[in-house]
């Protein structure tokens, strides 16, 4: 197979030698690895369509894999895979003012897709943390979030069309550049967030906003983490979105500021940062209500960014959160529930009596404004005895998030780490309802087997 | 059995990595080849094999330990604060140990740079003199017009036109021993003078490095001048070594440490405020001595002493809060030494023009300035302070030039394509001189424009100071 593999993409297409493979054996997931058989490089549709025959005349699995940042162990290679790297098709082909639209391949690196929109005053606002370098075809399989998925939603919100190669080589378009489409059932949203289980995306249409055209950021300290969590409810209340309401507790405000030296406050139990975006006179109103509710909260300090550099400073600072984190410990292993917003002053606690019960360091940070939280579990994992604790850990934060309404993850996917959790989450009918579909457009299992069910 | 560099390293130092991807889209090898073997995050998951024995010291291994860099671009854009420096050292000592890149030529090259050259001062100052000789006579130039050159082994060759143009006096002729503020004007080349009232009085140690004795030691005395301008008084050690960078570099961790110690043995750390150097690259493995010491119980305090006290002469100007220097009198007309003007006479010759008022600079990071030591604002508060200077910012200024210590030479390929990708971003601000604190940046990059009709200038933002106080009219 790998010789016809070498024949139909090029050598410099086909990587098999056990330097070039270790690499690739695991992705941003902590301490899950396996080793794949080969990694191939497609430029386009057609030749995915052929590695796909090829793989299914030889039963081998298929694993898409973006930039590897992925958070729930999604792009994971299984035994004896054929690990398929998007990377060589990023061009974005189309940039459409007129329907406010943009096409591209799956190897685009997101942060080139805001750029591309932001040149001619167009916003793509789904901002995942790792955009600087995870891909667009990653993110629409992982149905990636961000820091302003509060005001604006996840990427399965920008996503208007796509084209998917099947597991049998056909190649499908689903959706297109119509603002409403209500044609048969809607195949679109099936694949976003289907972790490369069903389909390998090739190309992405994306529907783009106009640029706000100001944008105000606060950053505002308390000395407890109640005050911070009554503060996000209070701003909810009055019936103000922030596009960005983010939450770091004192250990991530620590790693954060020892790495990105914005000048955070090491005296809070909490910081909350807010932007909010719009109309120059809207964006400046909703601060100073959003400034007043934070005082009257009890915050500490209400810091306003001063210009434009300043607020990008910050969120820089904020999407760093996890890769920071692992100053303090060698192992990072990070959690991404959700809650309903009004419950995200009790999942903190809960998260604090685990910690405290497991004797666990968990450090909390996450996205307050749409109830995302990310505890994050400090460890060492030649720590057997600790790592026992950590599942221990994990499962009962599942089951607090579970018990107030919550979900297993918020825009991370569930790919291997979540995959024990989910039946709990759906029920038998609804996760039955998920693997018919999968046997049905996969029926040899050879599109990333093993992730999300077995 | 003597365990390996990695798997004698602190494992931990390895689990840092969490494998983020942050660093990806700042690594020019990764940028060049879209492989994760080429990148920071690939090539710890290869270390982190070899130390829990998954892998075997391959030469596959060893030529990718070789591709890196070096340029420490990961280090700034790492969140987790991953130690690279301190792996990659340890992974090219691990590959030197095991052997599996050994072949006799090699032996032979290392033997006579590493071990012979720079491990003995005199020899290597001998060996400049000889090329001194061999330039100056103009040898040099007969054997490139006659091609002569094609006879040497094609890395060799590639280097050739690299080869640094040897200063006709070295440090110790053109600095003296001791040199005080209140003496600077009887040194020869120095007529700055000092304000002692402006300034409290210091006392600093000065590293004259090795290339940069040879090659560069213009800059050396540059160095000197802006220090005493300042107020500080200037020891110089004869005869100085090389610090150990080339070593700690290219897995020869052991003479790192000799040279280390060395350096450590031939001065009285107690009596200075500050020991500087000014070569990016030396800089950065000069405050490493700490780490390179720890466990040796006789030296360890004392480099953890050398480490505090060890600034590069930028990031020590401006923690002093050096002098600005004033604009030229207008009756001082000729300050032949000053590189603007230099400059400036060329162009008036040329097209019979006023003089412009102003000459545009642009700086370019040495990696191991701002990765290696995260020095990135003060060479450039330097050049904003020099009358007549219009500091000009490049597309990718912190992105490396391939130069790279030695990278030039066993990876010419991908050298040359930083190196475009480097002169295309400088050319683009279209100004004439770029400022350039490392030896062997300068040195690159001057090659790439050896063709050029209209060559950039590389000047060390030392040089530009020291210039500019020397223009300076005295009360």
């Amino acid at each position: 197979m790998l010789a016809e593999l070498q024949q139909l993409l090029g050598p410099e297409n086909v990587l098999t030698s056990r330097e070039d493979l270790i690499p690739y054996a695991f992705d941003g997931t902590a301490a899950l690895k396996q080793l794949p058989r080969a990694v191939v490089f497609p430029r386009d549709a057609a030749q995915i369509s052929a590695i796909l025959k090829l793989a299914r005349a030889h039963r081998t699995p298929v694993i898409t894999r973006g930039s590897g940042t992925g958070l729930s162990g999604g792009s994971v290679p299984v035994e004896n895979a054929l690990v398929l790297c998007v990377l060589k098709m990023d061009r974005i082909l189309e940039l459409d003012p007129r329907n406010l639209t943009l096409l591209a391949e799956p190897g685009v690196i997101t942060q080139k897709i805001f750029e591309t929109a932001d040149a001619v005053g167009l916003f793509y606002p789904p901002d995942p943390g790792s955009m600087k370098i995870s891909t667009i075809g990653g993110n629409v399989a992982e149905n990636s979030g961000g820091l302003r998925g509060l005001k604006y939603g996840v990427t399965r919100d920008y996503v208007m069309g796509l084209e998917v190669v099947l597991a049998d080589g056909s190649v499908c378009w689903l959706g297109n550049k119509c603002v409403k489409d209500v044609a048969g059932y809607n195949l679109r949203d099936l694949f976003i967030g289907s972790e490369g289980t069903l389909g390998i995306i090739t190309k992405v249409l994306l529907k783009l906003l106009p640029k706000p055209a100001a944008r105000q950021t606060l950053l505002a300290t308390f000395s407890q983490m109640d005050a911070a969590a009554e503060t996000v409810s209070a701003i909810i209340a009055a019936k103000i979105i922030p596009c960005t309401l983010e939450f770091l507790d004192r250990t991530t405000i620590a790693c954060v500021e020892a790495y990105a030296k914005v000048g955070l406050p090491n005296d809070a139990e909490a910081l909350l940062l807010i932007e909010t975006d719009g109309h120059p006179a809207a964006a400046a109103d909703e601060a100073t209500r959003i400034e007043d509710l934070a005082r009257s909260q009890g915050a500490l300090q209400v810091r306003r960014a001063r210009d434009a550099a300043e607020s990008a400073q910050l969120a820089l600072a904020r999407r760093s959160a996890f890769s920071a984190l692992a100053r303090r410990k060698p192992t990072t292993i990070l959690e991404d529930v959700t809650v309903p917003r009004s419950e995200l002053a009790k999942m903190i606690r809960s998260v604090q009596h685990i910690a405290a019960k497991h004797t666990l360091d968990i450090a909390v940070f996450g996205h307050f404004g749409d109830g995302n939280l990310h505890p994050t579990i400090l460890t060492d994992e030649r720590n057997t005895a600790e790592m026992e604790r950590v599942h221990h850990a994990i499962a009962e934060i599942v089951d607090a998030a579970l018990a107030l309404g919550g979900t297993i993850t918020g825009e991370h996917g569930v790919g291997l780490a979540k995959k024990p959790f989910l039946k709990q989450q759906l029920g038998e009918s609804s996760h039955a309802l998920l693997k018919a579909i999968k046997h049905t457009l996969d029926p040899d299992a050879l599109l990333n087997p093993g992730k999300i069910f077995d | 059995m003597k365990q390996s560099p990695l798997q004698s390293l602190d494992y931990s130092v390895l689990q840092q990595c969490m494998h983020c991807g942050m660093c990806l889209p700042t690594c020019p090898t990764y940028a060049e080849t879209g492989r994760e073997k080429n990148s920071p995050r690939g090539r710890i998951s290869l270390m982190r094999a070899i130390a829990d024995g998954e892998l075997e010291t391959t030469p596959n291994f060893a030529e990718e330990m070789s591709y890196c860099l070096g340029c420490l671009a990961c280090t700034t854009a790492c969140p987790a604060g991953v130690d690279y420096t301190n792996l990659l050292e340890h992974a090219r000592a691990h590959v030197e140990q095991s052997g599996v890149v050994k072949t006799p030529r090699r032996d032979f090259v290392r033997w006579l740079t590493m071990k012979q050259l720079f491990m003995k001062p005199r020899l290597l100052r001998f060996a400049g003199r000889l090329l001194w000789l061999y330039q100056v006579t103009g040898l040099q130039s007969l054997a490139r017009a006659l091609r002569l050159t094609k006879l040497l082994p094609t890395s060799i060759r590639v280097a050739e036109p690299s080869t640094p143009t040897i200063q006709r006096r070295f440090s110790d002729s053109l600095i003296a021993k001791v040199e005080t503020p209140s003496s600077a004007k009887t040194a020869k080349s120095a007529s700055a003078s000092a304000s002692p009232s402006a300034q409290p009085f210091r006392r600093v140690l000065l590293l004259t490095g090795c290339v940069q004795d040879i090659a560069f030691s213009d800059i050396n005395r540059a160095t000197a001048d802006v220090l005493l301008a300042n107020n500080c008084e200037v020891h110089t050690p004869r005869a100085q070594s090389c610090c150990g960078s080339l070593h700690a570099h290219n897995g020869e961790l052991d003479l790192a440490a000799t040279l280390a110690r060395r350096q450590l043995d031939a001065v009285d750390l107690s009596q200075f405020d500050a020991v500087i150097s000014n070569a990016a690259g030396c800089g950065s493995h000069l405050k490493h001595y700490d780490r390179l010491l720890a466990t040796d119980p006789a030296y360890a305090q004392r480099a953890a002493e050398w480490s505090r006290k060890l600034r590069d002469i930028s990031e020590y100007l401006v923690e002093i809060n050096f002098r600005h220097p004033q604009p030229p009198a207008r009756t001082s007309t000729a300050v032949p030494n000053h590189p603007l003007n230099l400059l400036r006479s060329s162009i008036d010759g040329r097209e019979k023009s006023p003089a412009p008022t102003v000459t545009p600079v642009t700086y370019h990071e040495a990696c191991h300035l701002c990765h290696g030591q995260k020095i990135s604002a003060q060479p450039r508060a330097i050049l904003r302070a020099i009358p007549g200077i219009e500091l000009r910012e490049s597309a990718e200024p912190t992105w490396c030039c391939g130069s790279a210590g030695i990278y030039s030479i066993t990876q010419p390929k991908t050298a040359g394509w930083l190196r475009d990708r480097k002169l295309n971003n400088l050319r683009a601000t279209a100004a004439p001189i770029v400022a350039v604190a490392n030896p062997g940046c300068s040195l690159h990059l001057q090659a790439g424009e050896a063709h050029s009709a209209n060559p950039l200038q590389f000047i060390h933002p030392v040089v530009l100071l020291a210039s500019a106080y020397a223009a300076e009219t005295h009360p």
